[in-house]
């Protein structure tokens, strides 16, 4: 392999990774957020118990999301120091505002959450979590606004073949960012909700203590997951038809659609080989119309197919790669402007697959509980188990869909073309030895899968653990109410002793 | 003040954040298992920058970021002229990030001695990494025209990016162990101050000499003066620390590495990464950095978000004020194994 399959592997590896923290950080912060409100605001012992428990696994989640981000931000300059320096007047202000306005808020208030529970008082301690998990919301939109910049360059001119900012504005305020951003948000909660309705259900079925506890989890992620699933659903069928206009070609892939179609159908899977030149003749189960729907709300529109796409393409962005040494092999030889097609294809209908089988358990989990009840069948704790892998393999097949079909550029020209700005993927790596490229993605892929490893062992240990591995039974139940409000107005009283309440 | 030459001493201080604040912390990690001699003093030593060490770690990554968004070029040729020793650096962060986290989680000895272990490599090692890096970009890289590395993936690698491997180890060391002595109490502190000063003559050597290497390069008078500064701070912190005044001697070693920072980077300065293999080639303040637009978006940013973070995290640290000791160590709960 060479540098730039060996740097595009390691993007992939590290940010798929990257990406499965990431999401349930975000969702289950605002959740933990909010439970801790209900405890503040009730002191019903039982909230604690909820912002205790699912604290400590977004903790356990959060390490890793925090020590995989630095690997993001520093491989760019390491693996594709090209792509850097063109894009680096634009690209890095949005970057540098990130660690700027959100990372600092995330980690010196995570810290302050963790340390402080003794330290702070109640409401200020509360304040500490709304300020570390509204800035990982932040932390999004801020690295959303980057990479759709990539995916749409807005806000800038050419000077000396390069991008300049020309409007901050603009980039932050890109239509493409504006339609990424509750896309991603929603598929976040869609994760946090599952894992709460997952975890809960299995312990409901062991008939764990602090039924309450589980039951209230298990209903708040429940109707958590119903709103997030339909935002995911709305918001992703409006960056669909945005993605019409502004990367036709990446849509085309997603459907694998070979020749124009007017009205153009809507392939539900196929069997055969998707890139071969008959692909249309794969697909099986195809729904009449709706793809031109799913395209332009109509459902007799024309969609555009690669058969018409890669001359338009070639025509515009140029026939061949130009004649450059660092292109390699590359250099001077045609662009193939089709993104892999089994990997679009497919990647679009595991994200929408693995959406809607959430989806489905989520509300299955509404329904089974309703009332008070509870399946006593072996099957329902495994299902409810299973369940929470099915939001972050949607997640995951999103963005590989969404970076492999943009392919082959890094930055995908913006298709008004009053911009003229773009960069091919091959043209934006690192004039790196394939060596070092090969050293640290052997090194970082050890290294996650051994932390993936540990990670699960964790998570696995506290969730079966439950309420009593996070809270300790130090009050007599009868009291608990009277002894929280009691603590409430003292925010000192625990310093009877000099122990601190939590310590690493 | 032109915003390039602005943006040069924003970086320079985030640097300056990063190398005081992250610099104890990696000192803590890398004296764990010398000052920490029994379980209930390693967690005394851990919990002293438990609630900090991740706030601390930001300074690198909006370091970088700045770096990133203002001089695109300087970010582009370090990052990738030095890909091996970040890579170690990473892997060195990720793991003791990870460990701090994970290490009090399972109540169980042999666990905790493996994410002793990487609190000790990965501290020791990124420390290393870090010094490495700084005295690259400082003294300067065999880059060509394009700003790429010439040479193999171990052109970085020489006796003076060693020398300042080791210049930045050694401070980490003592101001880690300075600062256990202001935030610990009992035996430990006094092992960390009797440590402190111990170690100060050979452990602050190497920074001394990569000072006198990078005057004698490309010093300026007043660069010359603020080198002066760093040997009169560390001489006071070390004189006020052997008098048991631990908070002074702290303040000390902030003064001595503000003036580190200063004396490296106005050395460096026109320069943010000059080139062995051509002076012609090398980065300049002026040549690398990004639009005067993309610049003052930025020092909006910078202007509103810098003092923010410094008030905030100011707080933390009087939040977090007391000193700890082994009294205050709570017992551990955590889950117990099951079948």
């Amino acid at each position: 392999m060479d540098v730039l399959d060996l740097a595009r592997w390691q993007f992939g590896i590290t940010t798929v990774y990257h990406f499965l923290m990431v999401p349930l950080t975000i969702g289950l912060s605002l959740i933990v957020a909010g439970m801790q409100t209900a405890w503040v605001r009730t002191g019903d012992r039982k909230y604690l118990a909820m912002t205790k428990f699912w604290g400590k696994l977004l903790l356990i989640n959060f390490a890793m999301g925090v020590v995989t981000g630095i690997v993001q931000e520093f491989q760019f300059g390491m693996a594709w120091s090209a792509y850097s320096r063109f894009v680096g007047d634009v690209f890095g202000a949005p970057l540098a505002m990130e660690g700027l306005v959100a990372f600092f808020v995330e980690s010196t208030f995570l810290g302050l959450w963790i340390f402080g529970w003794d330290r702070l008082p109640k409401r200020v301690h509360l304040a500490c979590v709304w300020a570390f998990s509204l800035a990982t919301v932040a932390s999004a939109y801020f690295i959303l606004a980057a990479n759709s910049w990539m995916q749409h360059p807005v806000g800038i001119e050419v000077r000396d073949g390069r991008p300049v900012l020309t409007s901050i504005g603009a980039v932050l305020g890109n239509s493409t960012v504006l339609a990424a951003f509750p896309h991603t948000v929603f598929g976040a909660f869609c994760v946090a909700a599952t894992f709460l309705v997952g975890i809960s259900a299995w312990h409901l079925w062991h008939r764990s203590d602090d039924e309450p506890v589980w039951r209230g989890s298990l209903r708040l992620g429940a109707w958590v997951g119903v709103v997030a699933f339909a935002g995911v659903a709305i918001s992703g069928d409006l960056q669909g038809k945005l993605m019409f206009e502004q990367q036709p070609m990446k849509m085309a892939a997603a459907e694998a659609l070979c020749r124009t179609e007017e009205p153009a159908s809507f392939s539900v899977f196929a069997i055969g080989d998707v890139a071969s030149p008959d692909c249309e003749d794969v697909k099986s189960i195809t729904v009449p119309a709706l793809l031109s729907f799913l395209a332009h709300n109509d459902f007799s529109s024309e969609v555009k197919g690669l058969d018409e796409l890669v001359p338009l393409y070639q025509e515009r962005y140029g026939a061949n790669y130009p004649v450059d040494e660092r292109l390699g092999e590359l250099s001077g030889q045609p662009i193939d402007y089709v993104p892999l097609l089994p990997v679009t294809y497919w990647g679009f209908r595991l994200m929408i697959g693995f959406g809607a089988i959430a989806t489905f358990a989520g509300v299955a989990a509404l329904w089974l509980t309703r009332g008070g009840r509870l399946p006593r069948g072996r099957w329902f704790p495994i299902a409810a188990l299973a369940s929470i892998a099915t939001p972050f393999l949607a997640n995951s097949f999103g963005w590989i869909f969404t970076e492999m079909g943009r392919q082959p550029f890094v930055v995908v020209p913006n298709p008004s073309g009053v911009d003229g700005v773009w960069m091919y993927t091959a043209q934006a790596v690192s004039n790196s030895a394939p060596g070092e490229v090969l050293t640290s993605l052997i090194a970082l892929t050890t290294v996650y899968g051994a932390l993936a490893v540990v990670e699960g062992f964790l998570v696995r240990r506290y969730v079966r653990a439950g309420v009593p591995g996070v809270l300790p039974p130090e009050k007599p139940a009868d009291q608990k109410h009277d002894t929280d409000e009691h603590d409430d107005e003292k925010p000192d009283a625990e310093k009877k002793s000099d122990v601190l309440a939590f310590a690493y | 003040m032109n915003l390039p030459l602005l943006w040069f001493c924003v970086i320079a201080l985030l640097w300056l954040g990063y190398l005081f604040l992250e610099g104890f912390d990696f000192g803590v990690g890398m004296l764990l298992p010398v000052l920490g001699r029994d379980e209930t003093e390693r967690r005394v030593l851990i919990n002293t920058i438990g609630p900090v060490w991740d706030g601390n770690e930001v300074w690198l990554i909006v370091a970088a970021g700045a770096t990133f968004a203002a001089f695109p070029g300087w970010y582009a040729s370090l990052f990738s002229a030095t890909y091996l020793p970040l890579t170690l650096f990473l892997v060195a962060l990720i793991g003791r990030g990870v460990a701090f986290e994970y290490r009090g989680k399972v109540d169980s000895a042999r666990w905790r001695r493996v994410w002793d272990r990487i609190i000790v490599t990965g501290s020791w090692t990124a420390a290393l990494c870090v010094g490495f890096v700084i005295t690259a970009t400082v003294l300067g890289l065999p880059l060509d025209a394009a700003g790429d590395r010439i040479g193999s993936p171990f052109a970085s690698v020489t006796w003076e990016t060693v020398l300042g491997a080791l210049a930045v180890a050694g401070y980490a060391l003592v101001h880690g162990a300075i600062f256990l002595a202001l935030k610990t109490e009992g035996d430990v502190r006094y092992r960390a101050r009797a440590l402190a000063l111990r170690a100060a003559p050979v452990a602050l050597l190497p920074l001394v000499v990569l000072l006198l290497l990078v005057q004698l390069r490309s010093g300026e008078p007043w660069t010359w003066a603020a080198t002066g500064v760093v040997l009169a701070a560390v001489a006071a912190a070390l004189a006020r620390l052997a008098r048991g005044r631990e908070g002074q001697a702290f303040s000390g070693m902030a003064v001595a590495v503000a003036a580190t920072v200063l004396a490296l980077f106005g050395a460096l300065y026109p320069d943010v990464l000059p080139s062995t293999a051509d002076p012609a080639h090398s980065l300049t303040v002026a040549g690398a950095a990004s639009s005067s637009y993309t610049l003052t978006v930025m020092t909006w940013v910078a202007a509103f978000g810098t003092p923010a973070v410094l008030v905030y995290q100011g707080w933390t640290y009087w939040v977090f004020r007391k000193r700890i000791g082994v009294r205050h160590i709570p017992a551990t709960h955590v889950p117990a194994a099951s079948s």
